[in-house]
């Protein structure tokens, strides 16, 4: 089985768009993050993908870059669900209405 | 192997390291000092930003600054030296402006103050990035602390939703960011701008790297908070507390504005013609939906926030003006003008404030002018200033931008900038009534020192940007990216 | 190898194996109901990522992947879903209101992308081999190759990232902390 740049990149391309997805369906704020990640996870993807065929190490510290700063935005993500749950006992992101206009 | 820089590159790294050290040494302070000492801890972080802005000064005058530093990663040319002064000046401003705020309020100072620091870092790296992946860290950094800082108020629900709502979208575009990222670095393996630029000068157009550059250029307009990508910015303008609100509006914006100029004037260049079209209908759509949104709002942070969106609009007009010098020369004014007259204006709604939230509708301006005549006074000229009328700053930067725009070829997007300028006057308006026409509370309006110096320099800004524009334009001629 | 294949033979077989595992288990991660499910859907997808890592000579990216995604992330979810009571987490309703209009629509708003990028001839480049282990002309491990650029080429981009790691934990105790007493 051959497999090319290109279906690293549709690969890629899927696992963003479940976690593009994911993030506009779902109400549950802890599955939002987790699409956040996944979303991250496909940039990794392609960045080891060019990586190897442009011969080239860039690629991979990016990618290295991105997971330090996936987890740092997944520290955040956490602290604000817990601090969202004290407020309103839930994580549906539905109920952050105290604002309209 | 041998390393790519040189012992003098740090020299020009002084401004980033100080702010850095005092943010660590604040952290410090507050453990050790507490809630008691808050005033000095912001007097400390508003000397360590002056110290900063001084050793700006310095860098400017280094001859090594000529060429990019640190193997290429960061470079210090006049348009970086321009928006760290920039970034420093609306820094000044937060500080200054969150002392009684943040003071009166039960959270810890010390950890708000060093936590703008550190943001305040990120700004000034993201100024000077040469190469996308150190641009990424350090958008990533002033990000990151700009979620923390828009839930500081983490008993208030507002303020844990805006900072919730923030989070969920800034995550969100900078995965469409990097993403595009990732696509613009398989076309070529380089993550230079100007590697990159000699790299697409010899490529062809290709399906790829438009979808690359349209990635980055829609998780860059989330950053400006142009439409469509503008849906956080009311939610997360009212809800944040008062000064973080304020800052949100000037500096991340500011940032967020001189890499959006750098990457797509010094490495794409070649492809105007096509992200042009873009952000023309961007632009466009930016500026009657900010205009026309702020017109049906009763807060005034909200009004504001659609007020900045419509802002960001006339902004994206300098962008597009790129190929005459008539585009940065307008965006760097208008950055400037819109630093002191937006913050300005916000400085004046946490003066209304007395506690909390109050303080935020319009018709807490009823009878400003007989409470505080110079309050009101200053605050119509922020508001002459934002909806562009001379002699104030924001006429000199909008009559640029505009002239940019006709000079690039898009006459309809100015004469539609100048319909929706006049449209702006209607909702500014509104502000200037209640404080000059109606009755409202007799209550005596206090200030504090801080408050009264960051009202006054806005002020002072702002008229003579206005009054006297040559000296400023002589010095932002100077800073125009070099192609 | 030319013509951007990146993988033959068995190697191709195995890719093909875990990219479709991996991205099954993405789609799980955003329809199961229990954040519990979704967050072991998602450590299962991490760790076949990590593979397809190290199957393109990505060795310590793979490794990285493993620690800090499914050692450190991981965990750190399901504490967080074990704190907020996960009774309440699983509620009546998962999705937001149109999710079915989104669900249909954005397939359609997202195929000429995948077009793009499944037809996309991207320039031939030339492959040298060993080019992950190379310093210079040495022949050393991938890890010590990619310490190089780490430290050569973005040793300040790698600096502020360690500022923004303080920042995140900063953050995470302002936010997380329950007293708002003020400090004395």
């Amino acid at each position: 089985m051959t497999i090319t740049i290109n279906h690293y990149l549709i690969v890629s391309f899927l696992l963003f768009s479940i976690g593009f997805l994911g993030v506009l369906v779902r109400r549950n704020f802890l599955t939002i993050l987790m699409s956040i990640e996944l979303m991250l996870n496909a940039v990794n993807l392609n960045l080891i993908a060019f990586s190897r065929r442009l011969s080239d190490l860039t690629g991979q510290v990016f990618s290295i870059f991105v997971i330090t700063i996936a987890a740092g935005e997944a520290a955040i993500g956490l602290a604000l669900t817990i601090s969202f749950f004290r407020q309103k006992k839930t994580l549906d992101v539905e109920e952050a209405h105290t604002m309209q206009g | 192997m041998t390393f790519a820089f040189h012992a003098s590159d740090w020299l020009l790294l002084a401004p980033e390291l100080f702010l850095t050290a005092m943010g660590l040494l604040l952290l410090g302070l507050s453990v050790a000092l507490g809630k008691t000492k808050e005033d000095f801890l912001a007097f400390l972080a508003t000397v360590s930003v002056g110290i900063t802005g001084a050793l700006v000064a310095f860098v400017a005058t280094r001859p090594e600054r000529a060429t990019p530093i640190l193997g290429g990663a960061f470079v210090v040319d006049n348009f970086a030296l321009f928006f760290k002064a920039l970034v420093l000046l609306s820094l000044a401003l937060t500080v200054l402006a969150s002392a009684r705020y943040v003071g009166a309020a039960p959270y810890p100072g010390g950890e708000y103050y060093a936590l703008l620091l550190f943001s305040g870092v990120g700004m000034l790296f993201m100024a000077s990035g040469n190469n996308l992946i150190s641009i990424y860290v350090a958008l990533e950094l002033m990000a990151l602390s700009s979620y923390v800082l828009a839930g500081y108020f983490k008993a208030e629900p507002k303020s844990t939703e805006a900072a919730l709502k923030y989070f969920i979208l800034g995550a969100f575009s900078s995965g469409v960011l990097l993403y595009g990222l990732s696509l613009v670095y398989g076309a070529g393996g380089v993550m230079g701008l100007p590697e990159l630029a000699k790299l697409l000068a010899s490529a062809s157009r290709s399906n790829l790297l438009m979808l690359g550059i349209l990635l980055i250029l829609a998780g860059l307009l989330f950053k400006i908070a142009a439409v469509p990508f503008h849906v956080w910015t009311p939610d997360v303008y009212e809800g944040s507390p008062t000064p973080v609100t304020a800052f949100f509006s000037v500096g991340p914006k500011v940032a967020a504005y001189a890499i959006l100029a750098r990457i797509f004037y010094v490495a794409f260049a070649k492809f105007h013609a096509d992200w042009g079209f873009v952000v023309a209908l961007v632009s466009a759509a930016t500026m009657v939906l900010g205009n026309v949104a702020a017109l049906l709002q009763s807060n005034v942070k909200r009004m504001l926030a659609y007020s900045s969106i419509a802002n960001a609009g006339y902004a994206l007009l300098g962008v597009l003006g790129f190929r005459t010098e008539w585009g940065l020369w307008g965006i760097l004014i208008y950055l400037l003008a819109y630093t002191f007259m937006n913050f300005g204006a916000f400085t004046l709604i946490i003066l209304l404030e007395s506690k909390g939230y109050a303080g935020e509708s319009v018709s807490d301006f009823n009878g400003l002018a007989k409470r505080s005549m110079p309050a009101a006074v200053v605050m119509l000229l922020f508001l002459l200033s934002l909806a562009g009328i001379p002699p104030t700053a924001g006429f000199i930067g909008k009559y640029y931008l505009f002239t940019a725009a006709m000079k690039a070829g898009y006459a309809w997007l100015a004469i539609l900038a100048v319909v929706m300028s006049a449209v702006s006057l209607f909702y500014y308006f509104r502000i200037a009534a209640a404080m000059f026409f109606t009755e409202g509370s007799p209550a005596k309006l206090k200030s504090s020192y801080a408050l009264s110096a960051v009202i006054a320099v806005c002020a002072v800004g702002t008229l003579v940007i206005g009054v006297v524009p040559q000296p400023f334009l002589e010095v932002l001629k100077s800073c125009v990216l070099g192609r | 190898m030319s013509d951007g294949v990146l993988l033959t033979g068995g190697a191709g077989v195995l890719f093909a194996v875990l990219a479709a595992v991996a991205l099954a288990s993405a789609i799980a991660v955003v329809v199961a109901r229990s954040p519990v499910h979704s967050a072991l859907f998602l450590l299962l997808s991490f760790v076949l990522v990590a593979a397809i890592f190290i199957l393109q000579q990505a060795e310590f990216v793979g490794a990285v992947q493993m620690l800090v995604y499914a050692g450190g992330i991981m965990v750190l979810f399901l504490f967080v879903v074990m704190l907020v009571n996960p009774g309440v987490t699983r509620s009546e309703k998962s999705f937001q209101h149109q999710w079915d209009v989104a669900v249909v629509l954005l397939p359609i708003f997202l195929l000429p992308f995948l077009y793009i990028l499944g037809t996309e001839k991207l320039p031939d480049v030339p492959v040298k081999a060993e080019a992950f282990r190379m310093v210079g002309t040495r022949v050393v491990g991938n890890t010590e190759a990619v310490s190089w650029v780490l430290f050569r080429d973005y040793l300040v981009p790698f600096e502020v990232a360690s500022v923004f790691l303080l920042v995140a934990m900063i953050g995470a105790v302002v936010l997380g902390k329950r007293s708002l007493e003020k400090m004395d």
